[in-house]
């Protein structure tokens, strides 16, 4: 018998009581907060239990709030053939700590890891071949996070004197404008700015 | 004494006719036969998540012709799924069968260069030149309705841009009356080619627990037997309406996946038949003016309208807060949205799920104990575009 949604919830919290931070069913997809620590043995418990049955792995990726404590989200899409049924798995992380690896349980987890690392610079424990995989040979930085520019860093080109291909700091012609299209009465960016600067002149 | 081999060390790519794209393979051989497999990704990266994240939601489709460029509209359709989803509004019907006649024209699209394509990586040369023609014609369909051929930009958030031109559909009507005759000849020429069932039979056998352990999707698990298609498991838009099935393989070895993608071409044939046959009248989009901009002839007369146009293309829609998920079964496999909304104008996070970043992750157990010349056999029958791997 196929499970439901709201069956699935039940029998999870149920069996994972107490590494569930929260649980909640939004657009027919069921989305668990798990700690850290809980989260390995849970993305097991998921493939292995012979109710949820969520065999394959779907995607990674993460989610950046540099406002809030723990910076990252990382996220785990699941999906069960049998049930017909779809789970994400969120987990909060800081910058420092590392998250541990699953390829053991998916090994189609180690290039979407791979690629978690590349963008936001997420480390995770006991990965086989943790390196860059979609930026450049020697590439800095990480790319999706919220305070890496837009332009990037350093910018690519032929060099007719040297010969070869040079890679140097970004020159922008005109600055990078970005514009603000929010309508003024509803509290835009750049009239709060202002608005505190004046009282800070004040 | 123990006898010394030494491996050697093969670049394939970037630039390579049988890499279907910029593909850098390392290869360890041992002779003619492969070691291991090392591929570099990423020479085609532009940061399309990145770029994203800085425009509305409107400029932001563009992005998503760009990514499997051989099937468009199927890219778009998840990402206005998403919007749509989070937005909570409706697609008129009319605006929902349009769609799907044109994703399973984006199907053949991509099949038909497929399977052309890999004929040609193992030495077939005609069936890309009869396979190219019919390409054509789909294309100035695409662009007799959006305006251009590849990058269409067609599926809105609400619906879509416009409604047909007049005759279109007739046209691709008398289209799906020819095309399986097409697809037979191709098939005359390959499906009982003794070279071609050479090169593909019993090559590149994915078994149904690999499928899964590997995330594979769409035609790379049908093949292995698995039936599994998002059109008929979650359908989404009107796919409910429709009477087809779903074509599975048995061995999960290249010759598989190839009749599973002839045998799908028919089946999207007999879609788009049934869609132009049932089509209904009314809107082709949403009529909520906050989403959906206004016509072109209400400019000149409401204000009202003209407020909602002036707002839409400078400022766009805000959508609520939140975060969703959406697939849709893209020729290539499962293409997934995973849109985060912080409640203004532009995505917070949109990470896009290509099919074919897994599919090309198993390059090295799939070819591990294969010869050399299977290489582009194999990575022919993964169906890899570059353009959605690398983002």
């Amino acid at each position: 018998m196929q499970l439901t949604i709201s069956d699935l919830e039940k029998s999870v919290n149920s069996d994972l009581t107490t590494s569930i931070k929260t649980s909640k069913i939004i657009f027919n997809q069921l989305i668990l907060e798990i700690d850290l620590e809980n989260l390995y043995s849970s993305i097991l418990y998921l493939k292995t239990n012979d109710k949820c049955k969520f065999k394959q792995l779907i995607d990674i990726t993460a989610v950046d709030y540099p406002k809030k404590n723990q910076r990252f989200k990382i996220v785990y899409f699941l999906l069960s053939h049998e049930n017909n049924l779809r789970i994400m798995i969120n987990a909060n992380i800081d910058e420092k700590s590392s998250v541990p690896s699953i390829t053991k349980i998916f090994p189609s987890s180690n290039w979407m890891e791979r690629e978690v690392f590349d963008m936001y610079g997420i480390s995770f424990k006991d990965h086989p071949n943790l390196k860059r995989i979609l930026t450049d040979y020697g590439f800095e930085g990480f790319p999706l996070r919220k305070d890496f520019p837009l332009t990037g860093h350093s910018e690519v080109r032929y060099s007719e004197e040297k010969k070869k291909v040079i890679s140097e700091p970004v020159k922008l012609e005109q600055a990078y404008r970005d514009f603000d299209f929010e309508s003024p009465w509803e509290g835009t960016d750049y009239i709060n700015k202002e608005n505190a600067k004046k009282n800070k002149e004040k | 004494m123990k006898k010394q081999t030494k491996t050697i060390n093969l670049n394939f790519g970037p630039q390579h006719p049988a890499a279907h794209g910029v593909l850098r393979l390392i290869l360890e051989l041992d002779g003619e036969v492969v070691e291991k497999i090392d591929p570099h990704i990423g020479l085609l990266h532009r940061g399309t998540e990145k770029l994203i994240e800085h425009k509305t939601y409107t400029q932001a489709l563009p992005y998503f012709d760009r990514l499997d460029y051989v099937a468009p509209m199927n890219q778009e359709h998840a990402f206005a799924l998403a919007i749509e989803k989070l937005l909570k509004i409706e697609v008129p019907i009319r605006g929902q069968y349009i769609r799907v006649l044109f994703c399973e024209m984006g199907r053949i699209l991509s099949h038909i260069l497929n399977i052309t394509t890999q004929a040609l990586d193992v030495g077939a040369l005609t069936p890309s030149l009869w396979g190219f023609e019919e390409r054509e014609t789909l294309m100035t369909f695409y662009e007799r309705v959006s305006g251009s051929r590849l990058h269409a930009n067609y599926f809105r958030p609400g619906g879509v841009h416009r409604d047909l031109p007049r005759g279109l559909s007739d046209d691709i009507f008398s289209f799906c009356t020819t095309f399986p005759k097409i697809i037979d000849d191709l098939e005359t020429l390959l499906t009982e080619n003794r070279i071609f069932k050479q090169r593909n039979v019993d090559i590149g056998i994915v078994t149904k627990q690999e499928a899964l352990d590997h995330s594979f999707s769409g035609v790379m698990m049908r093949g292995s037997g698995i039936a599994w298609d998002l059109r008929k498991s979650q359908p989404y838009e009107c796919y409910e309406d429709f009477n087809f099935k779903i074509p599975i393989g048995k061995n999960g070895d290249c010759y598989d996946r190839y009749l599973c993608r002839i045998e799908e071409m028919r089946e999207s044939v007999k879609i788009m038949k049934d869609c132009i046959k049932k089509m209904p009248s009314g809107p082709v989009k949403s009529i909520d003016g906050k989403v959906t901009p206004p016509k072109k002839k209400d400019l000149k007369n409401s204000m009202e309208a003209l407020i909602h146009h002036f707002k839409l293309f400078t400022e766009g829609f805000r959508v609520p807060k939140g975060e969703v998920y959406t697939a849709v079964e893209a020729p290539k496999g499962e293409f997934g949205v995973y849109l985060v909304s912080d409640g203004s104008n532009k995505p917070y996070k949109c990470k896009i799920r290509a099919p074919g970043f897994s599919h090309l992750q198993a390059m090295d157990y799939l070819l591990k104990g294969h010869m050399l010349a299977d290489v582009p056999a194999v990575l022919g029958s993964l169906d890899i575009v570059f353009g959605e791997v690398d983002r």
